[in-house]
């Protein structure tokens, strides 16, 4: 099992072999692509982070003090972004996900998606993925 | 005069920059335009040298600044052809131009069960504000529909005035498709029943001559910044017969005469609603910036700016996965259009990258896009510094785009 950090290296270990930007977001498009596609029931308004420029739906669910989770988006980088993120955090506990920092996205070159100027949806699916964590960890775990 | 664009390109300090460590194409125009150099000379000698509170002080700067004001009032009456400096009144920008009509006309005028008249394909700031008023006022909002070439629907347009109908608010030029809305006819249909007009100049203002005394508009909003005048500052013309008969929208000094704690009478025109410290420079600055087109010539500008439209219009139908959203026969220098396949942020953030300023989205008018059946576009808008030479850069990246997400 690959612990966090590890996962994140490898992320960025991806990535570094791209010199050009438009190799880094072909790869990304690619990510996004190759995406597990979310349920159409899933794709509730519940589930739904409305950013101003794309739509974002995101589930989680929490099993034997794991989280999972899972993404879509009617745009293929904020998807893309989304995957890169979800591969990450994806079956990490509760206390992980809220202390982690997420720079290794700095060392993509993606933070500038996740700026609050963006409204593509990723600011706020960080927050609701911790959101997630908070609620699972108050309902499920001992605090 | 003949318009050579390379030299009025050099007017622009924004344009020699790069971006991503390309040469900047800004087809973002009406979002806000560019500044050319004597409009932020002219706001900064303002702060350099004249810095003032206007109409208060009896020192010399105090005095040199209320002149310099009032002389742009002057040229900005002349400007769009109003009778009367009175008539003039400066905002923040159209969008508080729009809610001081709404805000006061509605005051004034507006009972419950009367009726506002907007269009469909209105900016968000032309349609919020009647919103509000008719749910204060249990008034009724109604719509002029759009056509699939997103024009409006003026048959359906007459139908709508009844006598219950107390104004009608339509943009000049849809800042979502570029479509130049009828407004000569539609304001000749609605005074024929006696109906005031408030017209959205915020796209309208930098790309068509306008004169409010020939227009016979009631109102006319627009904004400094996208006539290359700073944010901040925009202006409200309103026939004096009506703002007379308008309460003032927001109070405080300026916009009085005198007051007492029993009462207060309020200043004459243009004061009344020029409550607090006006934006000075921002209004020296504007009046910088219509000297600017001017001298170039609105005319000019026009038809070259026409030039743009048809020629990246062309380009974009040769290309079999575009779809140009908005075909009105009479179309300002903007093309909204979505990429089949291809999300409008997807390519937007490519285009970045590519160093092309471009907007995407439901550039805040969903009712339009909820028109068309979509829930953004891709919009370029050009200003009279754009080239066909940019429009050639962008295609290419257009396809470059279109190859990395199809």
């Amino acid at each position: 099992m690959m612990t966090i950090q590890e996962k994140a290296n490898e992320i960025v270990d991806e990535f570094s072999i791209f010199e050009d930007w438009m190799d880094k977001y072909n790869y990304l498009i690619d990510m996004g692509k190759e995406m597990e596609p979310m349920e159409e029931e899933s794709k509730t308004k519940q589930n739904l982070i409305s950013g101003c420029q794309s739509q974002l739906w995101l589930t989680a669910k929490y099993d034997k003090g794991k989280i999972y989770l899972k993404a879509d988006s009617d745009a293929i980088i904020t998807k893309g972004i989304a995957n890169v993120l979800i591969r990450v955090l994806n079956g990490e506990t509760p206390d992980i996900i809220l202390n982690y920092d997420l720079s290794f996205l700095d060392k993509i070159g993606l933070q500038e998606h996740l700026s609050p100027t963006r409204s593509n949806g990723l600011v706020s699916m960080i927050r609701q993925i911790k959101l997630y964590a908070v609620v699972f960890k108050s309902k499920y775990e001992q605090i | 005069m003949t318009f050579d664009v390379n030299k009025i390109r050099k007017d622009f300090p924004a344009l020699e920059q790069k971006v991503y460590g390309k040469e900047l194409v800004y087809f973002d125009n009406a979002a806000t335009t560019l500044k050319p150099s004597v409009v932020i000379e002219r706001l900064s000698n303002f702060y350099k040298k004249e810095n003032s509170n206007v109409h208060r002080g009896v020192h010399f700067l105090s005095q040199e600044a209320t002149t310099a004001m009032e002389n742009a009032r002057q040229y900005i009456k002349e400007f769009i052809g109003a009778s009367s400096t009175s008539e003039i009144i400066f905002t923040k920008g159209t969008t508080e131009s729009i809610n001081l009509v709404a805000s006061s006309f509605g005051k004034k005028f507006i009972e419950k069960g009367d009726e506002i008249i907007v269009s469909e394909l209105e900016h968000h700031a032309n349609i919020i504000p009647w919103q509000l008023l008719c749910e204060e006022k249990e008034a009724i909002l109604k719509v002029i529909p759009v056509d699939d070439a997103g024009e409006l629907d003026m048959e359906a347009y007459k139908n709508l005035i009844t006598s219950r109908t107390k104004i009608v608010a339509v943009a000049h030029i849809s800042n979502a498709l570029g479509t130049i809305n009828p407004i000569v006819k539609i304001i000749e249909i609605a005074h024929h029943r006696n109906v005031p007009v408030l017209i959205d100049g915020a796209q309208g203002i930098s790309h068509k001559s306008v004169n409010v005394s020939i227009l016979d508009c009631d109102f006319y909003a627009f904004s400094g910044h996208k006539i290359f005048a700073p944010m901040g500052i925009g202006v409200l013309y309103g026939k004096e017969k009506l703002l007379n008969e308008m309460p003032p929208y927001q109070s405080g000094g300026e916009m009085i005469k005198e007051v007492s704690f029993e009462k207060t009478t309020f200043n004459e025109l243009p004061f009344k609603f020029e409550a607090g410290t006006p934006n000075v420079g921002g209004i020296l600055a504007l009046e910088s910036a219509l000297k600017y087109i001017k001298n170039i010539g609105i005319d000019v500008i026009e038809s070259y700016e026409h030039e743009l439209l048809t020629y990246a219009t062309a380009q974009l139908k040769n290309m079999p996965e575009i779809n140009i959203i908005g075909n009105a026969s009479n179309k300002s220098s903007l093309i909204s259009f979505v990429i089949k396949g291809v999300h409008h942020y997807d390519a937007g953030t490519i285009l970045d990258k590519l160093g092309i300023a471009v907007r995407t989205g439901h550039h805040c008018a969903q009712p339009i896009m909820t028109r068309f059946g979509i829930d953004g576009t891709l919009r370029i808008s050009f200003a009279f510094y754009n080239t066909k030479e940019e429009i050639n850069i962008f295609v290419d990246a257009l396809k470059t785009v279109i190859k990395m997400f199809l």
